[in-house]
C-alpha cells in the first residue's frame, strides 16, 4: 500500500508545531522597517499543513516501508553493512555533543577535540600511518582529498609531468572519478587469472607519467592482492606513491595493515569498518591518514595537544586547505570513536576474523550450485557469477535479487564488479550468526532452484512488496521529480 | 573476553570452519604472507564494556562548555520540534543504505522525494537533488558543474562574501585543475556587481554569490543574471534557506543553480556536522546536476512508485567520464530537514525567519547605542550582523565578560580570515529561540563593559 505525500493531507490552517509568542517590547516589531521589497520574498512555498501526528504517523509509515540492518540482513557487497551498535545512537545524542557550536572557543570544545585527537591515533595505529584528517564526509570525499594531496605534493616538488593515476579495472566508480574530478587522467589495469592486479600490465604502465597506483585490498573480488609488497615497490621505484581506497578494511582489521603493505595514503570509511549508521545514504565519513611524505599537505586546520590543551594549528603552508565547512562530520566521528572504545585492539581483531569466516562460510555452502569464478577461499566479501542461470534458463542475477526480496533479505550489490558477468557480490559482515547465515543460505539456494523449475516466477519477483519492478524508461522520459 | 556485535560460540567456529575444510581462525588468513601479518596487536586500548564506555565518554564530555550561543557563520542555534529527532531515529530510516533497491525502499525514496520537493519550493527552482555534503561542497559542486556546462570555460567568478570556508573550499576546489577562481570584490559589505561586465569574458563559466553573505548582509541581484546568460555564463545563489521565508528566492533571480546547506532547518549545532548541502537547477541543467535523485514513476501493474532515477549521470556509471565523485551524501540529515519542514510548514519558517530578523534587530539597535561599538555597515541584514569595535582590548573584554555570563557574544572575523583587519569585527547571530531573557542579558553585560 503506498503512502501518500504530506502535502496530499495538508489542510489550509493544519500546524504540527507553534513558536512561542515573539516577546520584544510592545511596538518594536510593529515599528521594526521590513526588508526592503526590492530583496523581499512574494511568493509562498508549498509545505505541508498537518497536525504533529500526520507528521509522526507518515514518517513511521514510511520507516516500514524500508529494510535496514535492524530489519534483517543486508548482504550488500562492498558496503559492510554491519550492525550499528546502539551505545553509540544514545551517545551521539547527547547535549554536551549536538548543543555545541563549531566556532566557540576551544577552550569550551575540549571534549570533542579530544575525541577527534584520540580517534585520529587510533585510526593511525589500526592503519599502519602517522597523521590524518577527519574533514571529509564520505569515502569518495576522502579519495577527493586524498588525490589532492597527491597533487599539490608533486606540484611542490616540479613533477607537474605526473598526471596519470593508475586504477584496476575491478574499482569502485568513485577512483576513478575522483582522479578525474581532481585533473588527473586514469589509466585502468588489468587482472590476472587469479583475480589479482596483472603485474604485466602494471610494469608497462608504470612511468614517470604516474602520480600514484590507486588500490582496494583486499580488492573488489574479496581477493587479497598476494603480490601487494612487490607491487608497492614497483611503484615507489618509479617515484610514484600508493593510494588505499579503505573500503574493505574490515577484512584486515588488527591482521595487517595498508602502513605496512607500503601505502602512502590511505581512506577509511567509517561508516562501514567502524559501524556508524548508513542512515539511507549518509552521513558517513571518510578520514584520510598518510604518513611522513604527504603530512605538509593534510586540510587544515589540524588539531593539536598542547600544555594548554588541545588548539586547532592554521599555519600550514603547504596545505591543500579546506574540504569541508567546519571539521567534519563530528557525530558520525564520535560513533566511530565510541566503537573503537568498545571493541579495543582485539574486538576490532575479531571482527574481520569473523567477518572473512561468515563469507568463506556462505561461499562454501553456496559454491556447488554457482559459479565463484576466482574460487571459493575469500576475504570478507565475495562475487558470484550467475551466468549459467542465464545462459540455460534466462534468468538473470537481478531476477535473484529481487527474489531475495520475498525472503526479507536485502539483495546483495548487482553487477559489480564488472569484470564478473551477471555478477552478485555478497558480504555478511561478522555480524550475523551462524542460524542467519544458514537461513539465508537455504533461500538462496531454493531460489536457484526455482529458477531452473520455474524461470518465470523468478523474473517476476518480487511478489511481497507494496509495488513490483518499476519502469525506469518512463522515469527518465517523463521525469516527475517534485511535487 | 566476549567481543560484542559478534554472535559467534565456539561451537558456531568449529562447525563452520569444519565446514569451509581448515581447523583454525588463522588459516582464513593465509593468503597473507608473514611479511604481512602484523605479529603484534594493534597499538590501541583493550575492549570496555557498554558502562565502562559511557562512563568515559561522560567525563569527556564535561570539558565541553556550552553557553548562550549568539554565534553563527554558517551554524545556526533554530528551534526543533522533538518530531525531528524522535522520527529519524526510526532505525530502518538509520540502518539502511542507499536505497538501490526500489522495492524495498519505499519509504525512503518518498521520504527523498519530499525533500527534493520542498527544497525546489523554498528556492524556486525546478530540480533538486537528494543533498551534498555541506555548504561549502555544493559551492564547489556548483563551480564544477559551471565549468561543465561551457565549453572552453575554465573561470568561476566568485563573490569576496562568500563565506571564508566556502571561499577555501572553492580554492581547494580549483587547486591543481587548470581551473581558477576571478574574486568579485566588495563594496560596504556587499558584493559590488557594478564591476561585472569588466570581469566577465568568454573564460568564465559563471558567478557564485552569497545572501545573507559573510557579515550577515543581504544582498540584491537584480539584472545579474542578464549579464551573465548574455555570456552565456551561470548565476548560483548560495543562501541560508531559512532565509527565503523572508528574502528573494534564486528562482526569483533567474538564478540557474541555488546551494546551501540546511542546517538551519532542523540539524543541531553537533560542532559542526553533520550537516546537509543541497543544490537546485532550472530544468535545464537537470543532465548536469551532480548526486542522487529520485523519481515517481509506476510498475508493470500501473502502481505509482519511486526509483533512483537519471543514474547515467552518476560516478558508479561513468566512471573517468564524470563530473562529480558524490556517492554517499547526507541522507539522514536531509531527512531531518523534511521531518522539520513538515512540522514548520511555510507558516512555521516564516515565523522562525520573521523573529530572527525582529530579534536581531532589537540586539544590534540596542548595541549601536552604546559607545565603542557600531553597526559596521548600514544595509539589510536577516539575523546575523557584523559590530564593529573601536579597541581590540575592549572586544576581547566584552567577549571574556559575556563568556562570565554563560553567553557566547558572537564570532570575530578574523577567526574564520585569519587577516589582521578582521579582528575588529564581531559576528553576531541572534535566532528565534533566544529568549527575551537572554537578549537583556547580553545587552546589561555589554553595557556594563562598554560604558
Amino acid at each position: 500500500m503506498r503512502e501518500t505525500l504530506l502535502i496530499e493531507q495538508s489542510k489550509q490552517g493544519r500546524k504540527a508545531y507553534c513558536f512561542p509568542p515573539l516577546d520584544l517590547p510592545n511596538g518594536f516589531y510593529q515599528a521594526l522597517p521590513p526588508l526592503p521589497e526590492s530583496i523581499r520574498r512574494q511568493e509562498t512555498a508549498r509545505l505541508p499543513e498537518v497536525s504533529e501526528l500526520d507528521v509522526v504517523r507518515h514518517f513511521t509509515r514510511l520507516s516500514t516501508m524500508i529494510h535496514g540492518v535492524d530489519n534483517g540482513m543486508y548482504p550488500l557487497g562492498s558496503c559492510t553493512m554491519k550492525y550499528n551498535p546502539k551505545l553509540s545512537e544514545h551517545i551521539a545524542k547527547m547535549d554536551a555533543f549536538t548543543k555545541i557550536h563549531p566556532l566557540q572557543d576551544v577552550s569550551t570544545t575540549q571534549g570533542s577535540l579530544s575525541i577527534m585527537f584520540n580517534l585520529l591515533e587510533d585510526l593511525s595505529s589500526i592503519t599502519g600511518m602517522k597523521w590524518g584528517t577527519l574533514q571529509p564526509c564520505a569515502g569518495a570525499h576522502g579519495e577527493y582529498t586524498g588525490l589532492k594531496m597527491v597533487k599539490t605534493y608533486y606540484e611542490q616538488h616540479g613533477e607537474i609531468g605526473r598526471t596519470k593515476i593508475l586504477i584496476p579495472s575491478s574499482a569502485h566508480g568513485t577512483n576513478p572519478a575522483s582522479a578525474i574530478v581532481n585533473g588527473f587522467e586514469v589509466l585502468p589495469i588489468g587482472a590476472n587469472k587469479k583475480g589479482q592486479v596483472d603485474l604485466d600490465d602494471l610494469e608497462a604502465k608504470l612511468d614517470d607519467s604516474v602520480a600514484a597506483l590507486m588500490m582496494t585490498n583486499p580488492n573488489t573480488l574479496g581477493i587479497f592482492e598476494q603480490d601487494i609488497l612487490a607491487i608497492s615497490k614497483m611503484v615507489h621505484a618509479q617515484g610514484s606513491l600508493m593510494y588505499y581506497d579503505g573500503a574493505n578494511m574490515n577484512a584486515i582489521l588488527g591482521m595487517a595493515t595498508p602502513g605496512e603493505m607500503g601505502f602512502d595514503v590511505v581512506h577509511l570509511n567509517l561508516h562501514k569498518t567502524f559501524s556508524t549508521p548508513h542512515g539511507g545514504g549518509g552521513p558517513g565519513s571518510g578520514p584520510v591518514m598518510v604518513n611522513d611524505t604527504l603530512r605538509p599537505f593534510l586540510p587544515k586546520p589540524d588539531i593539536h595537544l598542547t600544555d594548554s590543551g588541545y588548539v586547532l594549528d592554521w599555519e600550514r603552508e603547504e596545505s591543500i586547505g579546506k574540504v569541508s565547512m567546519f571539521w567534519g562530520n563530528f557525530l558520525v566521528l564520535l560513533r566511530a570513536y565510541v566503537y573503537i572504545l568498545r571493541m579495543g585492539s582485539e574486538g576490532l581483531r575479531s571482527a574481520s576474523a569473523h567477518a572473512v569466516l561468515n563469507a568463506n562460510y556462505v561461499a562454501k555452502r553456496l559454491g556447488d550450485v554457482c559459479e565463484i569464478p576466482y574460487g571459493t577461499r575469500c576475504m570478507h566479501e565475495f562475487v558470484i557469477s550467475l551466468e549459467q542461470y542465464r545462459q540455460n534458463y534466462g534468468v538473470r542475477a537481478q531476477d535473484i535479487a529481487k527474489a531475495l526480496i520475498d525472503k526479507g533479505y536485502h539483495p546483495p550489490t548487482m553487477y559489480f564488479p564488472s569484470l564478473v558477468s551477471e555478477a552478485l557480490m555478497i558480504e555478511p559482515t561478522e555480524s550475523e550468526s551462524l542460524e542467519t547465515l544458514d537461513a539465508f543460505i537455504l533461500a538462496f539456494r531454493s531460489i536457484l532452484e526455482q529458477a531452473k523449475e520455474d524461470p518465470e516466477y523468478v523474473k517476476g519477483a518480487p511478489y511481497t512488496t507494496p509495488i513490483g519492478r518499476l519502469d525506469e524508461v518512463k522515469a527518465i522520459k517523463e521525469p516527475n521529480l517534485r511535487y | 573476553m566476549i567481543y560484542p556485535y559478534i554472535p559467534h560460540t565456539d561451537e558456531d567456529r568449529k562447525v563452520m570452519l569444519e565446514a569451509i575444510g581448515l581447523s583454525s581462525m588463522e588459516e582464513l588468513f593465509s593468503g597473507l604472507s608473514e611479511d604481512i601479518l602484523l605479529s603484534d596487536s594493534v597499538p590501541i586500548s583493550q575492549g570496555r564494556t557498554e558502562d565502562e564506555v559511557q562512563r568515559m565518554i561522560d567525563s569527556i564530555a564535561q570539558r565541553n562548555v556550552r553557553g548562550i550561543p549568539f554565534l553563527g557563520c554558517g551554524c545556526y542555534d533554530h528551534i526543533i520540534p522533538a518530531t525531528v529527532e524522535a522520527l529519524s531515529s526510526l532505525p530502518s530510516f538509520v540502518t539502511a543504505y542507499t536505497p538501490y533497491q526500489a522495492e524495498m525502499s519505499q519509504g525512503l525514496l518518498e521520504a527523498i522525494y519530499e525533500f527534493q520537493s520542498m527544497i525546489c519550493e523554498i528556492t524556486s527552482m525546478d530540480v533538486a537533488n537528494a543533498s551534498l555534503y555541506d555548504g561549502a561542497n555544493a559551492a564547489s559542486e556548483a563551480a564544477a558543474l559551471m565549468v561543465g556546462a561551457k565549453r572552453h570555460a575554465s573561470v568561476v567568478l566568485v563573490s569576496s562574501t562568500l563565506h571564508p570556508f566556502t571561499l577555501q573550499v572553492l580554492q581547494t576546489w580549483a587547486k591543481g585543475t587548470g581551473r581558477s577562481l576571478r574574486m568579485v570584490k566588495e563594496k560596504e559589505g556587499v558584493v559590488d556587481l557594478s564591476q561585472l561586465p569588466s570581469l566577465l569574458d568568454s573564460e568564465c563559466a559563471g558567478l557564485i554569490v552569497q545572501s545573507p553573505n559573510r557579515y550577515g548582509l543581504l544582498e540584491s541581484y537584480e539584472g545579474v543574471a542578464e549579464i551573465l546568460h548574455e555570456q552565456k555564463a551561470l548565476l548560483a545563489i548560495s543562501n541560508d534557506p531559512l532565509s527565503l521565508a523572508m528574502q528573494k528566492s534564486p528562482g526569483q533571480w533567474d538564478a540557474d543553480i541555488a546551494i546551501g546547506d540546511t542546517q538551519s532547518l532542523g540539524l543541531p549545532l553537533a560542532y559542526g556536522g553533520p550537516s546537509c548541502g543541497y543544490m537546485a537547477v532550472k530544468e535545464a541543467l537537470l543532465r548536469k546536476l551532480p548526486g542522487r535523485l529520485v523519481g515517481l514513476t509506476q510498475d508493470g501493474k500501473g502502481r505509482k512508485g519511486f526509483t533512483l532515477t537519471f543514474q547515467a549521470r552518476e560516478q558508479h556509471i561513468k566512471r573517468e567520464r564524470a563530473t562529480s565523485n558524490i556517492c554517499s551524501n547526507q541522507a539522514l540529515a536531509a531527512l531531518m530537514t523534511t521531518i522539520h519542514l513538515s512540522s514548520l510548514g511555510w507558516d512555521g519558517m516564516v515565523e522562525a525567519a520573521n523573529q530572527s530578523y525582529a530579534k536581531a534587530h532589537y540586539l544590534a539597535y540596542h548595541l549601536a547605542q552604546l559607545p565603542g561599538m557600531t553597526l559596521v555597515w548600514d544595509k539589510p541584514f536577516w539575523c546575523e550582523f557584523p559590530l564593529g569595535f573601536s579597541d581590540p582590548k575592549r572586544l576581547r573584554k566584552f567577549m571574556q565578560e559575556l563568556r562570565n555570563e554563560g553567553i557566547f557574544a558572537g564570532v570575530r572575523l578574523s577567526t574564520l580570515t585569519r587577516k589582521v583587519k578582521d579582528e575588529l569585527v564581531l559576528l553576531v547571530a541572534v535566532t528565534e529561540k533566544r529568549s527575551r531573557e537572554e537578549l537583556e542579558l547580553y545587552l546589561a553585560a555589554a553595557r556594563r563593559v562598554m560604558k
